[in-house]
Parts: structure tokens; C-alpha cells; sequence
């Protein structure tokens, strides 16, 4: 069961209360994108042993969507932001780096 | 290696069982073979086997991380049966529980399945009008499936509840000659089967790393050294994703957990499986007498084989509702297991963009019902380079357009 913080509006819940989006940071690829591009951001993902960033909706609270940070192979979460960003904020990398010397960073 | 029979067993009794030989050798891995498989589960041990078989290439490994049949091949709720809406799906399910249905003879192994009978219960209007639609698209495909009536569902399962106040039962969907099997058993059967044609199954063996020249897979590098190999069959469930970077190329796969829970042991009282698909439920009596209960699959990715423990609130629940005898029973064990889902929920058994390397996985939910024909497909891939089972399942399917879309048609219980 994971423990969330909501960004937005500052709630700890338990998981049951947000609803999961999947991998974070994708870049839309649309209308006009070649096959490579769309085929890419469509159904390719990478599936991470280890750091992970998804996508996550405070479904039962405030409704916003935000993004957290966590560890697929242990369940431990590092933090959450707000989903306005394209990559992940410093203070969240300083943080997961503090914990998991070995990762390489956000790539 | 010395056949299993009756007469064998009446021969060990007279010498205090002292003349049974190991099931299959731990060799040493050679430099170098024809065909390496990675994944010593159901499918990558049937893979193996087909090309033995079918092929005649036998100068092959099967490697493993861990030990055989250590991943979902003995993590999963045995269920086999073959009612899809999809044509390709249906193809490759109706394939491998036909090819079950004599495995334990052609493996000269007892996989003990059970042709018991298997019900999609149909529970909403909506699920009642898509299973009419499947038992249709069934009898076009030559799958003996038939819509049943609730008296008849009651008749072939006494302790259900029909009417539910929730989710009544409208009918089932009910295929006969669908049921069970032991699971540790077919990957034993297998490996058995594979060693006996010369075959080396390698346990504890991790590859780190999978060599190429011009293109063209050369080699893979593993824990106990590098080997050589001309083809390279990938097939390691959940952890493809990791695989194919080695190799790589990307794969349109997300790992999540699985979970399935068994009860104490009870009296015989229900001798079909019952699957109910709105509610992501299904249960079934194994020869122990446990019931052998699966739910639902957590939305986010994870590798920790367990999940989350409101998805076994809601299983049971809704069990408890339909089958209301079993709300005091005790549950013994509880367990998950790493599903790699695809976009469509459909599998990929196909070629890759490095030559001479092909991947079969993305059997997410519902893997073990169709170990032998997918290990038939491919092995028809690897020796021929074509498959007529396994070409709809192209990888390169997601990036033409061309999906299989049964989770639609398979619920979640799949």
C-alpha cells in the first residue's frame, strides 16, 4: 500500500484514494509526428527496475493530477510535484540520490 | 532417461525405490550453442521443446536466473481454456489446450489436467450481450464454447448465490472442455522432456548483457561466462523490459503485480472453475481442497511480487457475495507475481530489430493456459523465421495499427 502526498492541496492518503496514470514526462507526440515518434510515445515505456516517475490523480480529494517519484523494486516513495514540470524538480533528485547513491539520474 | 509408467513403479517398489534417476541434469554450460532461450518458465522450456520436436534443432539452452519454473510458470491459478473474441487469440488459446489435453503423454510426465470446465459468469446486461457475441465468434472458430442459463449454472454449481442484489447471475459463458493443470509440473515435464533430447537446462545463470555483430546476435554474456549462440529466444515475462535494453530496442510493456490467494483446505465442493470478470474474481477447488482464489492487478508498475492488499478487500468481497459459504473460510497463503502487460493486453511473440534475437512475452494476466502453443509458435519463428500462430502477434503491430484487442472481450481475469 503506498502512502501519497497530494502537492496541490497538501493531503496524505493512502493509495485507494489516488488513481495511477502512468509514466511521467512523456513528450506528446501528435498529428503530423512520424511513426518512430508517435509509436514511441503511444506504447513505449521504460518500464524502470528501480526509479521511477509516474503520473498520479488525487481522484477522491482534490482532483488534480501530480507526479510522484518512487522505487518500483521496493515500494518506497521519494517524494511528490506538481505534474507542470517536464523533468524532475532538484530538490526531488537531491533527495533520491541521497537514497540511491547508484542511480544514474533522470534520463 | 528411463519413461515413467505403471511398470517402472512396480519395478522401484521391488528395489526399495533405489533405481529412479534425477528428472534432468544441472550441466555445465558449453561455449557455444545453436539456439540459446533465456526464461526456464513454461513458455521458454515449451519453446525449447517444439524446436527439439517439431525442428529437429536440439544444440540448445535454456537459462534461467533463478530456478526452473521459479517465476509466474508456479505463481499463477492454473486456469486453462481457450473462449476469446479475437481470431488470432482464439487460434493460439484453442491450440494450446488442445495440445494439453495429451501433454502428460507426450511428455511422459503427469501434468494432471483436468478437463473440469470453465464459466465466465455473466453478471451486468452488458457482459451477458458480449459473452453471446463471443459464444458466436467461438463457434466460427471452431472453439466448443456455449451460453448457459442461470438454472444451469446452478445445476453445474450448487453453492452459488444467483441472485446476487449487486451483480445477480444473467447466464455464463461455459466451455467444457477447458479446466486445469499442475503448473510445476508442465515447466518440470518440459525441462524433463528437453533434457532427454540432449538439451541443457541451465539454472542460475543471469545474463548481464547480449552481444551483437553487424547487426546480428553473436553471443550473450551471463554469470557463469559467455555463449555463443546463432538465435536468441527471449522470454522472461516480466522481465523483458530489462532484456530488451540489453539487446537493444524497446518494448510496449509495463510490469505490474498479480495477485492470487489460496483458502484451507475443504471438502470437494465445486468441481468447475467460476470466473466472474465485473467483479475481478475467480475461483476454483484445487485437488487439495484449497480454493484457489484470483484478483485483480494493481494500475501502477511494480517488481516487488506483492500487491496491494485493497485489491484482495475487493476480490473477496465480491466472492463472498456470489459464493456466500466461503465467507468463513481462513485463507492460508497469499502471493503476486510480476505481469508484463502490453497496450492491447495481447502478447508478442516476434522477431526483433537485432537479427537472429526473438522475444515472446506481454502474456500479462493470463500466461500459463497457453504455454504449449505458444511454445509451438515459437519455435515455428526461431527455425523458420515465420509463424502462422504467432503473426498477428508482431511487435510491430502497435506501430501499424494492427492491436488484438481482447482486453475488451477478457475482462480483467484473463
Amino acid at each position: 500500500m503506498l502512502l501519497l502526498t497530494c502537492p496541490c492541496c497538501g493531503v496524505t492518503a493512502e493509495e485507494t484514494e489516488f488513481a495511477p496514470g502512468g509514466e511521467a514526462h512523456l513528450t506528446r507526440h501528435g498529428p503530423g509526428s512520424d511513426d518512430d515518434a508517435f509509436e514511441s510515445y503511444m506504447f513505449n515505456r521504460k518500464n524502470v527496475m528501480g526509479v521511477h516517475f509516474e503520473r498520479w490523480r488525487h481522484a477522491y480529494g482534490c482532483g488534480k493530477w501530480f507526479i510522484a517519484a518512487r522505487c518500483t523494486v521496493t515500494l518506497e516513495v521519494f517524494g511528490t510535484y506538481p505534474a507542470q514540470t517536464t523533468e524532475p524538480p532538484p530538490g526531488i533528485v537531491e533527495k533520491i540520490k541521497a537514497k540511491r547513491p547508484e542511480w544514474e539520474g533522470y534520463k | 532417461m528411463k519413461r515413467y509408467s505403471a511398470f517402472a513403479i512396480a519395478r522401484e517398489a521391488l528395489r526399495q525405490h533405489r533405481g529412479w534417476t534425477e528428472a534432468w541434469p544441472s550441466p555445465a554450460p558449453r561455449d557455444r550453442y545453436d539456439v540459446v532461450i533465456v526464461g526456464a518458465g513454461g513458455h521458454g522450456l515449451a519453446t525449447a521443446y517444439y524446436l527439439g520436436k517439431n525442428h529437429g534443432i536440439t544444440n540448445v539452452a535454456v537459462i534461467d536466473k533463478g530456478w526452473l519454473g521459479g517465476g509466474n510458470t508456479g505463481r499463477n491459478t492454473t486456469i486453462i481454456r481457450s473462449n476469446y473474441l479475437q481470431d488470432p487469440s482464439a487460434a493460439i488459446y484453442e491450440k494450446s489446450r488442445a495440445l494439453y489435453e495429451t501433454l502428460s503423454q507426450d511428455l511422459n510426465y503427469n501434468i494432471m489436467f483436468s478437463p473440469r470446465g470453465v464459466m465466465m459468469l455473466a453478471q451486468t446486461e452488458h457482459e451477458k450481450r458480449g459473452y453471446l457475441r463471443t459464444e458466436r465468434a467461438n463457434a466460427l472458430q471452431g472453439v466448443d464454447t456455449r451460453f448457459i442459463s442461470p438454472a444451469e449454472v446452478k445445476k453445474l454449481v450448487p453453492i452459488i448465490n444467483l441472485d446476487g442484489p449487486r451483480y445477480p447471475v444473467l447466464g455464463a459463458l461455459w466451455q467444457a472442455r477447458a479446466g486445469t493443470a499442475r503448473h510445476d509440473a508442465v515447466a518440470w515435464g518440459y525441462a524433463r522432456a528437453c533434457a532427454a533430447m540432449g538439451m541443457h537446462v541451465i539454472e542460475n545463470c543471469a545474463v548481464t548483457g547480449v552481444e551483437a555483430v553487424g547487426g546480428q546476435v553473436t553471443a550473450v554474456n551471463t554469470t557463469r561466462g559467455t555463449i555463443g549462440c546463432k538465435k536468441l529466444g527471449i522470454v522472461v515475462a516480466g522481465h523483458s523490459g530489462k532484456l530488451a535494453e540489453m539487446a537493444g530496442f524497446r518494448l510496449p510493456v509495463e510490469s505490474v503485480a498479480l495477485q492470487a490467494l489460496v483458502s484451507e483446505p475443504i471438502k470437494p465442493c465445486m468441481d468447475v472453475v467460476v470466473m466472474a470478470n465485473t467483479v475481478h474474481g475467480y475461483m476454483s477447488q484445487s485437488d487439495k481442497g484449497e480454493m484457489v482464489i484470483g484478483g485483480g492487478a494493481d494500475g501502477y508498475n511494480n517488481y516487488t511480487q506483492r500487491g496491494s492488499w485493497h485489491h484482495i478487500e475487493e476480490t473477496v468481497r465480491a466472492l463472498c457475495e456470489t459464493f456466500p459459504m466461503i465467507a468463513r473460510l481462513k485463507m492460508l497463503r497469499q502471493w503476486g507475481g510480476i505481469v508484463d502487460m502490453t497496450g492491447d493486453r495481447s502478447p508478442i511473440i516476434s522477431k526483433t530489430p537485432l537479427s537472429g534475437c526473438f522475444i515472446n512475452c506481454g502474456w500479462g494476466t493470463g500466461g500459463f493456459k497457453a504455454i504449449p502453443g505458444s511454445g509451438w509458435a515459437m519455435a515455428d519463428l526461431m527455425a523458420k523465421g515465420e509463424s502462422p500462430l504467432a503473426g498477428a502477434f508482431s511487435m510491430y503491430r502497435f506501430r501499424e495499427g494492427r492491436f488484438i484487442d481482447e482486453s475488451v472481450a477478457a475482462g480483467v481475469a484473463h
